[in-house]
């Protein structure tokens, strides 16, 4: 792990990397999002029971893989960061957070919007939603402290050993809010058991995660770029990187 | 014998570079004075020789050995005095400095206490709470510890003649030279000119931007 | 060990004489569940049924307020830099200082829960119930806060982003301990619920110590 990871130690490294992984990652990223939701939302058959409600899934599902998945990601950068002390890790982490963020807000507005047609009401205190809900309390504590420092390397560590006290409390909170749920609410809910997807359904929404799972990635590595270059302001390779974007603009 | 070596050693505060690559060496009986404008970094340096802050890169060597990897035989050997005293306010002088020396493993009575106190005249102070004594009165029962911790063989000082007085520092230039001349190693800084009897070493800091 | 000893006894003392600032937190944890029957009305049947999740909050709320306290002298006198500087064991020392800590700001708060079950109209199994559940949660309380703590002693901002830091974090704790309470309320066994609050605990204990030191260590950069 040390031996794989160590070039990486290096801003400048890592910086490299993620320019030569982002055409990629965006550019498929999107066309694959534009492809699956052009798909399940239009062309996709329409559902028995819940009929065209059902299609909000198409955002909703990928947005809640995500948002535990890059909780997942941050805490295992905080843990590599304080672990092995690489800086360039806490940056990472905090590439991943706000965007992590983001996506649990969506899972959750989604999630929302479909339980109006489902549940009839908006806000249900359902296991998964509240679980959801407090994901993202999560990643905000983790951001605030993080935005609390003025030292940035010291509020890395900081936020990073509340990442990792959150990814290990995650799956208690996981368990304890299903636990809740079904002591309060048992039969309360419409509780959908999985029927199988037909594959003209299932195809467009895995093609959405993978999609989405691209686009994260790709605006993490622009994160982690940005914050790079901020904290490297002085140092002589992001001086000359400057300077060459600089004769290679007026050429053109 | 050298007791403290810094080795390339680089120091990054709220991502500005305070200083890179120093390398100084300090050895048994005899006095490091850093220099620098304020900014330089000079209680960043102490700090770090100190063990409390991390630095960039670059290692600090107490004996040969990395002072992260000797944590405990560092910790005996060392009296660090920095800008808070380490004093606590609810306490009192006597049983701020008992609490002290239980901490750092130094064996010490009620009577010596009293004693030491009172060679710093603070005769009369010794059971009322620290915070109602002035600025230079509990100073001087932060300084108390440099009378206590006799196995110790380096000092680092942090700007510690601040708020005394004239008997006050006289006092303590008295204290640093004699543990200077029993074979002890002192890091200091001082905005006041240093009135010690002893050869020094100076070590400069420059300011960066 | 020694060094533990007299860091102990000194908390207890500073403690002793700080009992002013101590009675803080108890009194806004009395407060706040008197206001619920107001709040609500004084119906005995709606005040037991919220009197477990009422009390807990409450209990959660206040010991967040307390455990402010906890390194913030210490940091900013400079005493925590002669004590990361001592060689005795940072972990060793945070782990006595909250033991002190809970023994003067959070145990007081069990002592007075009789009386607020009064408030609240709560049966006698339930009282118990949450008896047991506050004796095994409350330290749980204040090792993971003083995680929080150790991390945001060096912010002058501190208590707001403690709380939001932390609430999400005892959300198990909230449910598991309100649950225990409420299965006493029908009569039912609720070993199960006191039993993965005593593992929550015990877990904390062993690997809280370390992350505390470290929090605390990174205040000093």
């Amino acid at each position: 792990m040390w031996k794989w990871l160590h070039p990486y130690a290096k801003t400048e490294r890592t910086y490299q990397l993620c320019q030569l992984l982002l055409p990629w990652f965006s550019v498929f990223g999107l066309f694959i999002i534009i492809l699956a939701t052009v798909w399940g939302l239009a062309f996709a058959p329409t559902d028995y029971q819940q009929s065209d409600a059902y299609r909000i899934i198409y955002v909703h599902v990928p947005t809640a893989v995500l948002s535990k998945s890059l909780y997942i990601a941050m805490a295992v950068a905080a843990f590599v960061g304080l672990v092995w002390q690489v800086k360039t890790s806490f940056m990472a982490m905090m590439a991943f957070a706000p965007v992590g963020a983001t996506v649990t807000f969506v899972s959750l507005v989604t999630g929302a919007a479909w339980g109006k047609p489902m549940w009839g009401t908006w806000w249900e205190w359902d296991a998964r939603l509240t679980s959801q809900l407090i994901l993202l309390f999560l990643f905000l504590g983790v951001i605030s402290l993080y935005k609390a420092f003025d030292d940035k390397q010291q509020a890395g560590k900081a936020a990073g050993v509340m990442a990792v006290v959150g990814i290990i409390n995650l799956p208690i909170i996981h368990y304890s809010v299903e636990w809740w749920n079904t002591l309060h609410q048992g039969a309360t809910i419409m509780k959908l058991d999985k029927p199988s997807m037909p594959p003209e359904m299932l195809w467009p929404l895995l093609l959405s995660i993978l999609g989405w799972i691209l686009v994260c990635g790709a605006i993490s590595m622009l994160r982690l770029q940005n914050e790079i270059l901020q904290r490297d302001l002085k140092r002589p390779w992001v001086v000359k990187l400057a300077l060459n974007e600089h004769v290679w603009g007026d050429k053109k | 014998m050298s007791v403290l070596s810094v080795n390339n050693l680089s120091v990054v505060k709220r991502d500005r570079l305070l200083f890179s690559k120093v390398k100084f060496n300090v050895v048994a009986g005899s006095l490091t004075y850093l220099r620098g404008v304020n900014g330089a970094g000079k209680t960043s340096m102490l700090r770090v020789l100190a063990g409390l802050v991390e630095p960039e890169s670059g290692e600090v060597l107490f004996q040969g050995e990395k002072i992260q990897d000797c944590r405990n035989d560092y910790a005996l050997s060392l009296v660090y005095f920095g800008h808070k005293l380490g004093v606590n306010q609810t306490l009192t002088a006597v049983e701020n400095i008992l609490f002290w020396c239980d901490l750092h493993q130094v064996i010490a009575t009620t009577e010596q206490v009293y004693k030491i106190l009172a060679q710093l005249s603070l005769v009369g102070l010794e059971d009322i709470p620290v915070a109602n004594l002035s600025a230079g009165q509990q100073r001087r029962v932060a300084l108390a510890r440099f009378w206590f911790k006799k196995n110790a063989k380096l000092w680092i000082l942090d700007e510690p003649f601040t708020a005394l007085d004239v008997q006050g520092i006289a006092l303590l230039n008295q204290q640093i030279k004699t543990f200077l001349e029993k074979g002890g190693a002192v890091v200091m800084t001082s905005h006041q000119s240093l009135q010690i009897e002893y050869p020094t070493t100076e070590v400069t800091l420059e300011y960066n931007i | 060990m020694q060094a533990l000893v007299s860091l102990l006894k000194r908390d207890l003392s500073l403690a002793y004489r700080q009992r002013a600032e101590l009675m803080q937190p108890l009194l806004f944890f009395v407060l706040v569940i008197s206001l619920f029957p107001l709040g609500v009305g004084p119906e005995p049947k709606t005040l037991q049924l919220i009197g477990p999740g009422v009390i807990w909050v409450a209990a959660i709320l206040s010991s967040l307020l307390g455990l402010e306290r906890l390194f913030r002298d210490d940091f900013s006198d400079g005493s925590l830099e002669q004590l990361i500087l001592s060689g005795t064991s940072l972990s060793g020392a945070s782990l006595v200082k909250v033991f002190a800590h809970w023994v003067t700001s959070i145990f007081p708060l069990i002592i007075l829960s009789p009386l607020l079950a009064l408030f609240l109209h709560l049966t006698e199994p339930m009282y118990w119930a949450l008896l047991k559940t506050l004796l095994l949660g409350t330290p749980l309380l204040s090792l993971i806060g003083a995680i929080a703590v150790g991390l945001t002693v060096g912010l002058n901002k501190g208590g707001m982003l403690l709380a939001l830091l932390l609430l999400p974090v005892f959300v198990p704790l909230l449910i598991f301990a309100t649950s225990a309470v409420e299965a006493a309320s029908m009569g039912l066994q609720y070993n199960a619920q006191l039993a993965i609050i005593g593992a929550m605990l015990l877990f904390s204990l062993a690997l809280a110590p370390f992350a505390i030191a470290y929090a605390l260590r990174v205040s000093q950069n």
